[in-house]
């Protein structure tokens, strides 16, 4: 990677630019992403992949401003993403994200977690918005949860949810934080098989996951990270069957062996 | 992929018990305690029904009833918004707000409730009506004490409050602003409520306490019960039945709140002793 200062570029085709991305915690002292520089192009699924800590999520964090870069650009749907509020709002409405623990809202059934939104950020009526979310519930194949709350719903449940939350507001992107992590390994083929048929249908998505099976499916660009940097990336195929790096090759082999 | 939420909805049914154990007497559970004081509440209540000396204190005191439950609802009004207010400005990320609501929240729990209400009524208010140009003898006492509880558990309740807004996981403001909602839009819909739902029982405590230490406003004169109380022993020396009548007042209100409170628990599905 090309250390220092680069010209920033202008806003291409692509969904996602970022360029010479450093974010550090606790004054300096630990710094979790060293240095990125991604793209993600229109209707392309790029996955993350690499060892805890490695600063996977931390990368995803900062495209919809969760975390603000501490020195590089992010550029998401060709708008410079900076920490005024006014402009992280408008962009995170175009960002769907997706998390490792669900996040859905426990007071309120499946059905209002989805059009919460939409009313609110929307000002939709409450037909309009609830037209949506039942389309949306359909899409991830549970159209009869809506007016169960959260706890009442398994984990693959909560998490197709929050997916439907995620796509109601018509998202340009979409992005997954280890989404199934936390889920029980029967439920995992539920979610990922939701997230494949997002894929097919062409939407943009960056997904930081350990699922090697998804990724090697449903994944244009694999990008291995380790320590904060990009390692090496590629076509899945290139990545997973000839590793240029040792890195990648010892990562994988500490994944696929158990 | 069906099988697995029908396996799950089956068992929360099972944790369910049946109606008969519901209801079942058990002995290492059972409200002894609430025997024992509704027993005393009975005991008191039939002196005063039945002995003149006790009917007398309980028509002598009954008429500061009204004045306490008035104090207590609208020093509580105020102390909640003022409450939510400081404990919102104790976790500002601004410097200069959360200091403020710090040094108010320190102020105000460094100095014993009696000395502030005095302050407040003969300090705080005049103060108030030089700088902003009031008529200090506009406020009446019932106000001045009013403002008192106001402030004092204003201070407490902003701890109740960031307590509440901080026990909702990160996570769920996480979500809420990935949604395109603003951070304001974030914290009424989506963290407040939830919030509320883990504070209401501090609330509750916080409001019993305020009943209780709307007594410490007979300093000022105001004519609740336990002025009541003052002028009608002071008058006639009978302690025995003005006491036992003020007592009688305080715990049944601050029983049925009790109650009310850990019926509210039990309902959230919170344990209780």
């Amino acid at each position: 990677m090309p250390d220092g200062y680069r010209l920033q570029s202008p806003p291409g085709p692509e969904a996602v630019i970022i360029e010479g991305l450093v974010k550090t915690f606790d004054h300096g002292k630990i710094r979790a992403v060293d240095g990125v520089d991604l793209r993600v192009p229109m209707r392309n699924v790029v996955a993350l992949v690499g060892p805890s800590g490695s600063g996977k999520s931390t990368v995803l964090r900062c495209i919809n401003g969760l975390e603000i870069p501490s020195r590089g650009s992010v550029w998401v749907d060709g708008r410079l993403l900076t920490a005024k509020s006014s402009d992280l709002d408008a962009i995170r409405e175009e960002v769907g994200m997706v998390f490792q623990q669900f996040n859905l809202f426990p007071h309120l059934t499946a059905l209002e977690n989805i059009t919460l939104a939409q009313r609110v950020v929307r000002k939709w009526p409450k037909d309009k918005a609830e037209e949506t979310a039942r389309a949306q519930l359909e899409r991830v194949g549970i159209p009869e949860k809506a007016e169960s709350y959260p706890r009442e719903l398994s984990g693959g449940q909560q998490q197709r949810v929050a997916i439907a939350r995620s796509l109601a507001m018509s998202p340009k992107l979409m992005l997954f934080d280890e989404p199934t992590s936390a889920l029980d390994p029967e439920m995992i083929n539920e979610v990922l098989e939701v997230m494949l048929a997002l894929a097919e249908d062409g939407m943009t998505m960056v997904v930081v996951t350990h699922e090697m099976g998804f990724a090697r499916a449903a994944a244009s660009t694999v990008v291995v990270m380790d320590q904060g940097r990009i390692v090496e990336q590629g076509p899945p195929k290139q990545i997973f069957d000839s590793p240029r790096e040792e890195r990648t090759r010892q990562f994988f082999e500490k994944v696929l062996h158990h | 992929m069906p099988g697995v939420g029908g396996a799950s909805e089956a068992e929360r049914t099972n944790l369910d018990p049946p109606m008969s154990e519901r209801f079942r007497f058990n002995a290492r559970d059972f409200p002894y305690w609430l025997v024992a004081i509704l027993l005393a509440l009975a005991w008191m209540g039939y002196l005063i029904l039945t002995n003149d000396q006790y009917g007398t204190a309980f028509d002598r005191i009954e008429p500061g009833l009204t004045t306490t439950i008035r104090a207590t609802i609208t020093g509580f009004g105020f102390a909640l918004v003022i409450g939510l207010i400081a404990g919102l400005g104790r976790i500002s990320k601004n410097v200069v707000v959360r200091n403020l609501a710090i040094t108010y929240i320190e102020f105000v729990r460094g100095v014993p409730i009696l000395v502030l209400i005095s302050m407040t009524a003969f300090v705080i208010v005049p103060q108030l009506s030089d700088a902003l140009g009031f008529d200090n003898s506009t406020v009446d006492f019932f106000w001045r004490a009013a403002i008192a509880l106001a402030l004092i558990y204003g201070a407490y309740l902003a701890e109740v409050f960031r307590a509440g807004i901080e026990s909702v996981p990160t996570g769920q403001s996480e979500a809420g602003r990935s949604l395109g909602l603003s951070a304001g839009q974030t914290m009424r819909k989506i963290v407040l409520p939830q919030a509320v739902r883990n504070m209401t029982p501090a609330i509750g405590n916080d409001l019993i306490a305020m009943l209780k230490d709307s007594s410490l406003l007979s300093v000022l004169g105001i004519r609740e019960l336990t002025q009541e109380n003052k002028i009608y022993t002071s008058a006639t020396f009978q302690y025995k039945p003005g006491y036992l009548v003020l007592t009688f007042f305080y715990l049944t209100m601050t029983l049925i709140l009790s109650l009310l409170l850990r019926a509210y628990r039990k309902y959230l599905g919170l344990t209780d002793a």
